[in-house]
């Protein structure tokens, strides 16, 4: 159906979204590429010259690099595999019939609904808090020692933080794709006698495959650079710090904009790489 | 559903599904609680739940301390604006994505999505001396725009899986029709859309209502959002869990609201192309 | 320098409205500590003065840095007045960010600014930033739990004293922790606590040629004394407890001592917020007998970024703010406990003043620390529990991270110190020093 016409009003289309992107991507990516090579310390004074690939031998010849880029991949990974295992057996519970159903959705996906500023200081304080937070209570109440969760357990509280925030998303669109199942088909298949988990596993699965790719997709791109939570939990420290809390760090803490672009353009390559293995491993669901 | 089932598998699933949702759900209506004890109840041991003197002290206090209908106003004007802007742009490029795919169709797609992997805070001083070059710092156009770019990606891809699913034989038959290309997206295509664009509109102004970088490092006093009114809250000196939890209550309570009011909207169309 | 359309509008927009064509609106960043939300209740008298209205931006201290820090160093003009510490003021001043706060008035009277603020406030004798609170830091313990241990405490102790006491008054099954300290990451929070608490044991950051020393002995000394002590009588989850976290807990009554900023004090003694508001004394932050105590001094203090348009109605906010007047205005209204403490000499010499039970040791706090001679040994730093060069900030912070590992219990002293010591040197050599 596509003729000559329709394809050039369809170039001229897409052109204003196109062209705007190219330009928020280029633009802030050549300055940061640019400050990656310069001597920039904006507390002495700005620009202060050539650095050549300084900026990228200091940044990743600091201690704290390798870490931060596995407490990333640690934190986006946790997040991942908590949000899509619960969030399909939400969207199954969701999916069966029971009473108030419109509510427990609600009740369900209400998280996704809290800025994570506001989440991350609420689980902080009201929480997590080994003293006065309501798990220190509830640990107290059974004789247990309270665990201090943002410096013992701090990987895994903001993990926890995180996925709560995720979840609801997690469980939307695999409930979307779970009402879409043929129930026929399904009942067939009980009928015949096969088991939940082999109906779980060669029916549901495989339908759900799509929409797995989806979460992973979505949210590997916002978890990747996620700050807030991190910024008001632990603030780095306890081994929390991903690269993105580095690179805060370092232009930022340290006022040091060219080594802080230079872990800029770092962190393009890791997103990058790991945007080429998402594409590998779930690329062929997505037929776009 | 077609199959029978007896009450007792209904009220197990309920009393199961209600169980998890009302542990997902505590922590905010902790939160909403909180907000309405004094300082003194919000640390008291053990825990109250619903038994203590409700109070509405901590609104009053945080009414009087800020101006909370400015912030309000420039989050749904931030939020609103770049969801919109975002819509106006979209709209038509998903359209040509789906109708008229080319081989790079994908590549671009993904590519455009792979501009929001780019850290915010190492383009943190890039922007903000744009922002002054262009006198953008501080005023809502400004987040707007910044906003609706970081978003574009999401809401393009979206409505590109929404056009898809929609049947090329009805465009064709309104183009025989005689149906200008114009009329074709407005009277034809969005249309059958409506479903798809309210659940894009939707999750990009929670997106865009619970961005909190850009949206607190780009403004002063005028601009600022209720990310900036929730950061004059976060850990003032001496007890504060109650102001706190009323701070937080007033910064969500609008988009919980709203987003209550339309989840059957939001699960409905929260597909992302997920579903053939 | 571009002006634009909407600069332009908003500029047009006020003039058209204000009646006086001097009337301004002044938009001010500020921390949301108590002093300074009380502040913003007073606008309207200020309002009322001088016909300019302000707009505040109140943020949280980290937000309050990062936010500040960038708007000034890229001259992005956000802001009319920005309310920043000792550490920012001198280095500000002296890349010329900063307007001069010279040819203030008469009435205004800077001499009768506490010397120790206005020396921390200037840059080669210029002063840059008015301060509207300064604090040193001390002792607050409990007096009854210190009569229960059959202890008594001296104006000016040891650490080993507080370590004894500490221990005997923590009772562990009631939740009282004998001592509640900063553990916090940041420099700012547990960095600035636990580098105070070094010089009284000899440490300093630097040697005289910019050479990391965390690689001596007095480093390990403070480490380990600190992480003995806060094992042994501090509070659970420490390692991330900063000034609120404690003052919260001191309200409610789980420490015997706590060891931190001087304007604590009329918090905890603030029988509103604090459970244990009559059973409050204080005393000198502790020593080790080398000659340095563990006491800091800052400053929250208001200073005009370079280049604003507005500097004639800053300069009378900031006149406002930090006047003997204001002093009085709040001290008529909330009494003389509340009033901001620590910036001006003529409040020590007032006899309403000196019956707060907190005044006179906080005077003497202040008069204790000298930041041009902070250290046991010779440092080429200025700065108590900060080190006044830019770089210091960044470094701290990880310093400080490394230290909070050890808190938690997920590295050893020994392991933090060479850490903090390889990244101290690595980003002074990157920066220059060495």
């Amino acid at each position: 159906m596509a003729t000559q016409q329709s394809r050039s009003a369809a170039r001229l289309m897409m052109a204003p979204a196109v062209i705007l992107l190219l330009g928020w991507m280029l633009v802030p990516l050549t300055m940061t590429l640019w400050f990656s090579f310069r001597k920039y310390l904006p507390l002495r004074g700005g620009d202060l010259g050539w650095a050549g690939f300084d900026n990228y031998t200091r940044f990743i010849g600091s201690s704290a690099f390798w870490p931060s880029v596995q407490a990333t991949l640690v934190i986006v990974g946790g997040v991942l595999i908590i949000t899509i295992v619960l969030g399909i057996i939400l969207a199954l519970l969701l999916d069966q019939p029971m009473w108030g159903q419109g509510i427990v959705r609600i009740l369900v996906i209400a998280p996704f609904f809290v800025m994570p500023t506001v989440s991350a200081l609420v689980w902080k304080n009201m929480f997590m808090d080994p003293v006065n937070g309501l798990f220190a209570y509830v640990w107290k109440f059974f004789g247990a020692t309270p665990v201090e969760w943002l410096s013992q357990a701090s990987m895994q509280s903001i993990v926890m933080i995180v996925s709560w925030q995720w979840l609801p998303f997690a469980t939307l669109i695999l409930l979307t794709a779970v009402q879409s199942l043929d129930s026929e088909q399904l009942e067939a298949a009980e009928m015949d006698g096969a088991s939940f988990m082999s109906r779980f596993w060669y029916l549901i699965l495989p339908h759900l495959a799509r929409a797995i790719t989806i979460v992973v997709l979505i949210q590997t791109i916002f978890l990747l650079s996620i700050f807030a939570e991190i910024f008001v939990t632990t603030g780095g420290a306890f081994g929390t710090k991903t690269l993105s809390y580095l690179i805060f760090q370092r232009v930022l803490e340290s006022q040091n904009v060219g080594l802080g672009s230079a872990g800029g353009v770092y962190a393009i390559i890791l997103a990058n790489i790991v945007a080429i293995f998402l594409m590998r491993i779930v690329g062929k669901n997505l037929d776009a | 559903m077609a199959r029978a089932v007896t009450n007792n598998r209904k009220a197990l699933n309920t009393a199961i599904a209600w169980s998890i949702g009302l542990v997902i759900f505590f922590p905010i209506l902790w939160t909403i609680l909180t907000s309405f004890k004094t300082e003194a109840q919000a640390i008291s041991n053990p825990p109250v739940f619903l038994f203590f003197d409700w109070t509405l002290e901590n609104y009053a206090v945080v009414q009087e301390r800020s101006n909370y209908m400015r912030f309000l106003w420039n989050s749904v004007f931030i939020a609103g604006g770049s969801t919109i802007l975002g819509l106006i742009i979209a709209v038509p490029a998903a359209w040509s994505m789906a109708f008229v795919p080319s081989r790079r169709t994908k590549d671009i797609l993904l590519w455009m999505l792979s501009t929001k992997m780019l850290p915010a805070v190492g383009v943190l001083y890039p922007i903000y001396l744009l922002f002054i070059k262009m006198g953008l710092l501080d005023t809502r156009l400004g987040l707007t725009i910044v906003l609706m770019l970081i978003n574009l990606p999401i809401i393009i891809w979206m409505l590109y899986t929404y056009f898809k699913e929609i049947p090329g034989e009805i465009l064709e038959a309104a183009r025989m029709d005689g149906a200008s290309l114009p009329k074709e997206i407005i009277y034809v295509l969005t249309p059958m859309a409506v479903p798809g664009i309210a659940s894009t509109l939707l999750l990009n102004f929670i997106l865009a209502w619970n961005e909190a970088f850009w949206t607190l490092n780009l403004t002063a006093a005028k601009a600022a959002p209720l990310t900036a009114f929730i950061a004059s809250y976060s850990s003032p000196e001496g007890l504060f869990y109650a102001k706190l939890s009323a701070a937080s209550t007033m910064a969500i309570a609008p988009i919980l609201i709203m987003g209550w009011f339309s989840q059957k909207q939001l699960v409905r169309g929260l597909t992302f192309g997920a579903v053939k | 320098m571009i002006y634009t359309v909407s600069r332009l509008m908003g500029a047009c927009a006020i003039a058209a409205l204000s009646t006086a064509a001097t009337a301004e609106t002044l938009t001010i960043a500020t921390v949301n500590n108590g002093d300074m939300i009380r502040m913003q209740g007073y606008t309207d008298n200020f309002t009322e003065k001088t016909g300019h209205t302000v707009e505040w931006v109140t943020l949280e201290e980290n937000v309050l840095r990062q936010r500040v820090t960038t708007d000034i160093s890229t001259k992005g003009g956000a802001f009319d007045i920005m309310t920043i510490g000792m550490y920012e003021t001198p280095i500000w001043g002296a890349n010329g960010w900063l307007v001069p706060l010279d040819g203030l008035s008469e009435e205004y009277d800077v001499g009768d600014i506490l010397p120790a603020m206005s020396g921390g406030l200037s840059h080669d004798g210029t002063l840059y930033a008015a301060p509207f609170y300064g604090e040193s830091s001390m002792i607050m313990y409990r007096t009854d739990l210190m009569e229960a241990a059959g202890m008594e405490m001296p104006d000016a102790p040891t650490w080993d004293f507080i370590g004894e006491a500490a221990r005997a008054m923590t009772d562990r099954d009631n939740e009282i922790n004998g001592i509640c300290l900063r553990g916090k990451a940041g420099w700012g929070e547990g960095g600035a606590f636990i580098t105070a608490m070094s010089n009284s044991f000899g440490a300093r950051w630097f040697d005289m040629d910019w050479n990391a020393q965390f690689d001596t002995q007095p480093w390990a000394d403070t480490l380990n004394f600190y992480v003995n002590l806060m094992n042994d009588a501090g509070p659970p989850g420490y390692a991330t407890n900063g000034f609120n976290e404690n003052l919260s807990l001191f309200q409610q009554g789980k420490c015997g001592m706590w060891i931190d900023a001087t304007v604590a004090a009329s918090f905890v003694t603030n029988p509103d917020d604090s459970t244990v508001a009559d059973k409050v004394g204080f005393a000198l932050a502790p020593d080790t007998g080398l000659g340095k105590r563990s006491n800091w001094l800052w400053a929250w203090a208001l200073a005009i970024p370079a280049g604003t348009q507005k500097e004639d109605a800053a300069k009378e906010f900031i006149e406002w703010a930090t006047s003997k007047e204001y002093i009085e205005l709040v001290a008529e209204n909330e009494g003389w406990a509340n009033v901001p403490p620590g910036a001006r000499a003529s409040l020590y010499e007032n006899p309403n003043y000196q019956e707060v039970p907190f005044a006179q040791k906080t005077l003497d706090s202040i008069l204790s620390a000298d930041p041009n001679d902070s250290t046991v040994e010779p440092s080429p730093y200025v700065g108590i529990q900060f080190a006044a060069i830019p770089e210091f900030a960044g470094i701290a912070t990880e310093v400080s991270q490394e230290f909070s590992a050890v808190y938690a219990g997920q590295q050893t002293v020994e392991e933090a110190l060479a850490k903090a010591q390889a990244l101290t040197n690595d980003a002074m050599e990157a920066a220059g020093y060495r």
